[in-house]
């Protein structure tokens, strides 16, 4: 029930950012339908298996999106709930930028950027050589491309025809101080992957069965899904808006986005 | 030097098939040989050393053991928060492996001088650093490394150093190792510079001071005892290392003995707070810096009267 999963996460995250005073509410909004998928339908990983040494890899490289990282996994059952109750605060599990100790099924701690691809070129390196079938998933966010460690592991990946190798970039087309196109301008954002030797395709990132069919399509290159998405979204004071980065829900503000994924179907 | 861990790496990837050594576009005539006995456990990630340290940590992750190798501060400054988040925050065996540490690349300018790595990869948690000072210490370092799974450092000089050992040494219990007996004061060195104190320990011999000289391959986990054992009976220790004297070996010994009360004097020799802007090969460099055998006889000599 990806659908639901997504929403209850939004509220979760939510929640979490309103009570804890964390920021990044509105990265999570926008990448939390991408996860939702990928943890709840195409990726190979379950709650059980986080061990597993077939399962498939996903890496979050947009590590401040814990929020709805965290939410997504504890509603698909990686840990319990409850624990998202004191995320953020002293003595908590939960931090605000993704980590991998304690916490199954994260497989790598995240927060500075630009980490993720490069370590999931080295573990779909590994599979290659083992002749592992497994994929390796990356969640990357738009403005984390102006890394130039991204662009090094994509040379590679493509210099190695990793073709296990799915990247999702969160194009919500906003960043901490404004738009991409004006901090720092990525398009011809699909010709840059494409000329980087990956596989692109481009698909709405709030649009479930779209996700799910791009994320499934295997290719014969790496693969690049450009998911385009809305930074805030399901809150609509949040939308698109370059404030709710870093802005933090107030109590008023919580209930009217909780009023508002109640009615919304997400 | 180099050449030692080449071969020793060479040696135990036969064994032990997890080993990778992943190389940034460096090591021309030396790399290859490993490359062609072992292609799938060998790999050139280019001009690109923050992916390659994020993919040898994702290597790791896997369970492989990479050794991941570039000349002076390729493989450590540049990759440096990789090094930090990927490999020490989670806790993989990955090795970072230094060629031309120091200022073995003397005349291809300070942006190819090794002189502050040791400051900075000593302060990651969980890092292991190892400054041989010969082939020998190199070859024991490698196995020390792989011994085991935690993060490494391998600070290494360039080639033909003499060697200071009959034998490979014992690295195990991180204690210094004595390369001339001497009774009135203890010279401690990390690294190839070891030559250069024991020609200031020939020099000093004639005068009447007789120097006890060791190297220290193991520079963290620092064995503190072990090197308070090792200068029983001298006035105090000088410690000697190519690189900043900031935070570097001298440094750690100096944590170490305040940490512990321990009030033995100690002199940290080494290159001062400056970037340099001659140009000259590394003996020219090291008389330029204050290392050369006149300066360091100098100053062992000061110090073993003043603190005696």
């Amino acid at each position: 029930m990806p659908t639901d999963l997504a929403r209850r996460a939004r509220v979760s995250a939510l929640t979490m950012c309103s009570r804890s005073g964390a920021s990044h509410i509105g990265a999570a909004l926008s990448v939390i339908d991408i996860l939702s998928v990928l943890y709840g339908e195409v990726a190979d990983v379950a709650p059980h298996r986080t061990e597993d040494p077939a399962r498939d890899i996903v890496l979050v490289s947009k590590g401040h999106s814990a929020s709805g990282v965290y939410a997504v996994m504890a509603h698909a059952g990686f840990f319990p709930v409850e624990w998202l109750d004191d995320y953020y605060l002293d003595g908590s599990r939960l931090g605000g930028h993704v980590t991998a100790h304690g916490i199954p099924g994260v497989e790598l701690s995240t927060g500075a950027l630009g980490h993720a691809l490069p370590f999931g070129v080295g573990r779909a390196i590994t599979d290659q050589l083992d002749g592992i079938d497994r994929r390796v998933f990356v969640v990357l966010s738009d403005g984390e491309c102006a890394e130039g460690s991204n662009w090094e592991a994509a040379l590679m990946a493509a210099h190695r025809d990793l073709r296990n190798m799915t990247v999702i970039i969160d194009r919500n087309r906003l960043q901490i101080l404004g738009r991409t196109e004006d901090v720092l301008g990525l398009e011809p954002f699909v010709d840059k992957w494409r000329a980087f030797g990956w596989e692109v395709v481009e698909v709405d990132g709030h649009d479930h069965d779209a996700l799910a069919e791009a994320m499934r399509t295997r290719s014969e290159r790496p693969r690049a899904i450009v998911a385009n998405t809305i930074k805030g979204k399901g809150v609509d004071f949040m939308e698109d808006t370059v404030e709710w980065h870093t802005l933090v829900p107030n109590e008023e503000q919580l209930a009217i986005a909780l009023a508002q994924l109640e009615v919304t179907e997400v | 030097m180099r050449d030692a861990f080449v071969k020793t790496l060479t040696a135990e990837a036969a064994e032990n098939p997890d080993i990778m050594l992943l190389v940034g576009d460096l090591g021309f005539g030396v790399v290859a040989a490993f490359g062609d006995t072992y292609p799938k456990q060998f790999l050139n990630c280019g001009v690109a050393e923050q992916s390659m340290v994020g993919m040898a940590a994702g290597m790791a992750a896997a369970g492989r053991r990479p050794f991941v190798y570039s000349i002076s501060n390729f493989p450590s400054l540049r990759p440096l928060e990789q090094i930090r988040n990927d490999v020490c925050y989670h806790g993989l065996g990955v090795t970072l492996v230094a060629v031309g540490t120091g200022l073995a690349y003397g005349s291809l300018g300070y942006t190819h001088h090794g002189v502050e790595d040791m400051s900075i990869l000593r302060s990651l948690p969980g890092m292991r650093v190892y400054c041989p000072a010969d082939a020998l210490e190199c070859a024991a370092a490698v196995k020390e490394i792989l011994a085991d799974p935690s993060p490494a450092y391998l600070r290494l000089g360039k080639n033909k150093e003499p060697l200071m050992h009959d034998a490979q040494p014992d690295l195990a219990s991180g204690a210094p190792l004595l390369i001339r007996e001497g009774t009135d004061v203890t010279l401690l060195v990390a690294g190839p510079i070891i030559t250069q104190a024991l020609a200031v320990a020939e020099q000093l011999e004639p005068e009447g001071l007789s120097v006890r000289v060791l190297t220290c391959p193991v520079i963290k986990p620092l064995n503190a005892a072990a090197i308070r054992a090792a200068a029983d009976g001298t006035v105090g220790i000088v410690t000697l290392e190519e690189h900043t004297i900031h935070g570097g070996f001298g440094s750690a010994v100096l944590e170490g003995f305040a940490v512990n009360g321990w009030r033995t004097p100690i002199l940290p020799l080494g290159l001062a707070d400056e970037a340099t802007h001659i140009i000259g090969g590394q003996e020219w460099l090291r008389e330029r810096a204050g290392l050369s055998t006149d300066h360091v006889r100098k100053s062992v000599a000061t110090f073993a009267r003043s603190a005696a």
